[in-house]
């Protein structure tokens, strides 16, 4: 028993196969658009630096630290899983949904910001890359909570235990891996120059 | 054939396989044409030659995915069709509708068959890949519906499992996405955008879903390999094939008007396509290699592969060639397109349709695998098929890569007709390859044939115990 335990929670890589070769997808889109953004910046680094200055740094930071903070509660929620805690991982689980929410509000907020200043993928290219790597991002966002919440769901249901939780071990990296391309994309977009 | 009104995709099948024929007829009449211009005119000019090819191929795709639809359904479901009469009804509806708008483009004027048909009305031909006569477009939409009310409340009484899930979206989607072919705005940019909502969307959109879930469909049969597993791989090349193609649409705004944001979307997100095409490759052959049983019909198993490959092939990497905008600069609506087109249809769609025949004809006759010469001849077919595609395209390429410089990227550009001229040796050793192609359909015509005599005279089909023994237990 103890050692079936042990051979569940020192498998590699945790969760499902199958996220892991979706995350590597999902990285190489993102990898390719950072590229994109790179060799475009090359073209013309003035503009880019010109209306960099004119994005909120606070704002993306404090999304920095939603999606680091989001990621940290997904952690004590796996971790809690593991002790077979069922309602200690849901109020963790929920506490990542709130970061989460945080973020998505944060960056509307940005964006609102931006539309009004008349700002639109045809402005500039820095706009265009501004615009749409970020709201690919927002889409990953989304959907990362969206499976949260299922994990969620379902361990409130009772469908995880410190045996078997699989399932969350899934979620859980898929949501580290909007955290992480939120990581490399903030400082490449915001802070760069 | 575990349920008795699978038996419907019987006509589908066939027709798809008369109509595939028809079209490659008139794809060699098009490459004789390529050569020598007044082939055959002014009977068939080459226009009409080209609408005949072209609508040939979409509608009996269209037959071969219905025809699918209503084998597999029954099987996922576990149920009976909810209404094989409606499913024989429409049958036959779509197949006089393609037949009287085959006749109406081969026996009047283009111009005049938009006249009969009351285009004034409802304008909505004239557009390459939609020439359809509306009434055509209309009857079109009536089929899709019943088969799609006819498939949809069979899965919702049945069970309903990833693969017809993915199935039926796919069609879903496949019938939505059609009605924009009714919209024809006189705005030239507005029409290509839109018009691409159907032709794009399909082939690298929701047409992917229904190639995704027969491929499954097909592997879990054969193979024996979990049906979870198989589930897991095709979500992910699902969602990969949406994310990358949706956005990929791109790549055909790039010089139609539309805004200029859509060169680095198209770019990016279609450079991303050969992905899922690249994993279905990977899936099929991990799941081969896995088997748990070796299945008598070795024939179906090779089609299977055949599609993995070469539409990773023709979809992903001839697309990739000249996805890129600089690089489209150049090659846009050259031989390079289509090089790519021929590759990419024949892998991905011809293939997955002849995938489902290949493994369903025998059980809707009866038998869990043809006789061992009929499935030689098959794989024959397969080979002359794909090889003498991957020539088309290779020569294809070829003539593309000078069309594009002789009349683009020198800096003494040709007029198109000159470059036409020193192209025709890669047009005459295309015709050739289309010659070899024409051969291997006529082979695997001839499998069905050897297949229907050997079983009457009882040769038995290769199904032996040990065949069925487990590989991989």
């Amino acid at each position: 028993m103890t050692a079936t335990i042990a051979t569940h929670q020192d498998r590699y890589p945790p969760g499902d196969l199958a996220i892991w070769i979706f995350i590597l997808a999902e990285l190489a889109v993102f990898a390719i658009f950072f590229a994109a953004y790179a060799f475009a910046r090359m073209g013309d680094v003035a503009l880019f630096d010109h209306y960099q200055a004119t994005l909120d740094k606070d704002a993306a930071l404090l999304n920095s630290l939603a999606l680091i903070t989001g990621s940290y509660c997904v952690v004590r929620a796996l971790a809690a899983m593991r002790e077979d805690h069922r309602a200690a991982s849901v109020r963790w689980l929920i506490a990542a949904l709130g970061m989460g929410t945080l973020f998505l509000v944060v960056k509307s907020l940005e964006y609102a910001h931006h539309l009004a200043a008349g700002v639109r993928l045809s402005t500039n290219t820095f706009y265009m890359f501004y615009l749409s790597l970020t709201f690919f991002h927002f889409m990953h966002v989304i959907m990362g909570m969206v499976i949260l919440a299922a994990v969620a769901w379902k361990a409130h249901r009772g469908g995880y235990s410190a045996r078997e939780h699989t399932g969350m071990e899934t979620g859980g990296v898929y949501w580290h891996m909007v955290d992480l391309v939120w990581l490399i994309l903030f400082p490449l977009v915001y802070v760069m120059r | 054939m575990k349920y008795r009104s699978q038996a419907v995709a019987r006509p589908y099948f066939i027709a798809a396989i008369g109509l595939f024929l028809a079209q490659i007829v008139f794809g060699v009449i098009l490459g004789i044409q390529y050569v020598v211009g007044d082939f055959l005119f002014p009977e068939i000019p080459f226009n009409v030659a080209r609408m005949v090819h072209t609508n040939t191929l979409i509608v009996w795709i269209l037959m071969g995915f219905m025809g699918a639809a209503y084998y597999l359904i029954p099987e996922e479901t576990e149920r009976e069709l909810y209404s094989p009469l409606l499913a024989h009804v429409m049958f036959w509806v779509f197949l006089a509708a393609a037949a009287l708008t085959v006749a109406g483009y081969l026996i009047v004027p283009y111009a005049r068959l938009a006249e009969l048909t009351g285009n004034d009305i409802l304008p909505t031909m004239g557009r390459e890949f939609l020439e359809q006569p509306t009434i055509t477009k209309v009857g079109i939409v009536i089929v899709a519906l019943a088969f799609l009310f006819n498939i949809g409340m069979t899965v919702l009484k049945g069970r309903k499992t990833a693969v017809s899930l993915v199935m039926l979206i796919g069609l879903l989607g496949l019938a939505l996405l059609f009605l924009f072919s009714f919209y024809n705005p006189t705005n030239l940019v507005l029409d290509k955008y839109y018009w691409w909502w159907v032709v794009h969307l399909w082939v690298e959109g929701v047409w992917e879903l229904i190639l995704g879930s027969m491929l499954a469909f097909v592997l879990i049969k054969t193979t024996g390999v979990d049906r979870e597993v198989v589930e897991k791989w095709l979500y992910v090349i699902i969602a990969m094939a949406l994310i990358t193609g949706l956005v990929g649409t791109g790549h055909h705004y790039f010089w139609i008007g539309a805004p200029e944001y859509w060169q680095w979307w198209g770019s990016i997100f279609s450079a991303l396509e050969p992905l899922p095409f690249f994993m279905m490759t990977v899936f099929a052959f991990n799941m081969v290699n896995q088997r748990r049983r070796n299945h008598p019909n070795r024939a179906a198993v090779l089609w299977a592969l055949g599609t993995s490959v070469l539409a990773f092939i023709g979809a992903g990497v001839w697309g990739f060639l000249h996805t890129l905008a600089p690089v489209n600069f150049y090659t846009h609506g050259s031989q390079i397109t289509a090089a790519h087109g021929h590759m990419a249809f024949f892998g991905a769609y011809v293939l997955i349709n002849i995938t489902m025949i290949s493994y369903a004809m025998p059980l809707l006759n009866g038998r869990e695998a043809n006789s061992m010469r009929s499935q030689v001849l098959e794989m024959w077919s397969f080979w002359l098929m794909s090889v003498s595609m991957v020539f088309i395209t290779l020569f294809l390429t070829g003539a593309g890569i000078l069309q594009v410089f002789l009349q683009r990227f020198t800096d003494t550009p040709l007029p198109f007709m000159v470059v036409q001229e020193k192209i025709a040796l890669f047009y005459w050793l295309r015709l050739i390859s289309g010659l070899v192609f024409l051969g291997g359909l006529v082979v695997y015509i001839t499998s069905f044939f050897v297949a229907a005599r050997d079983a009457r005279q009882g040769i038995a089909p290769v199904a032996k115990d040990a065949e069925l023994a487990p590989v991989n237990p």
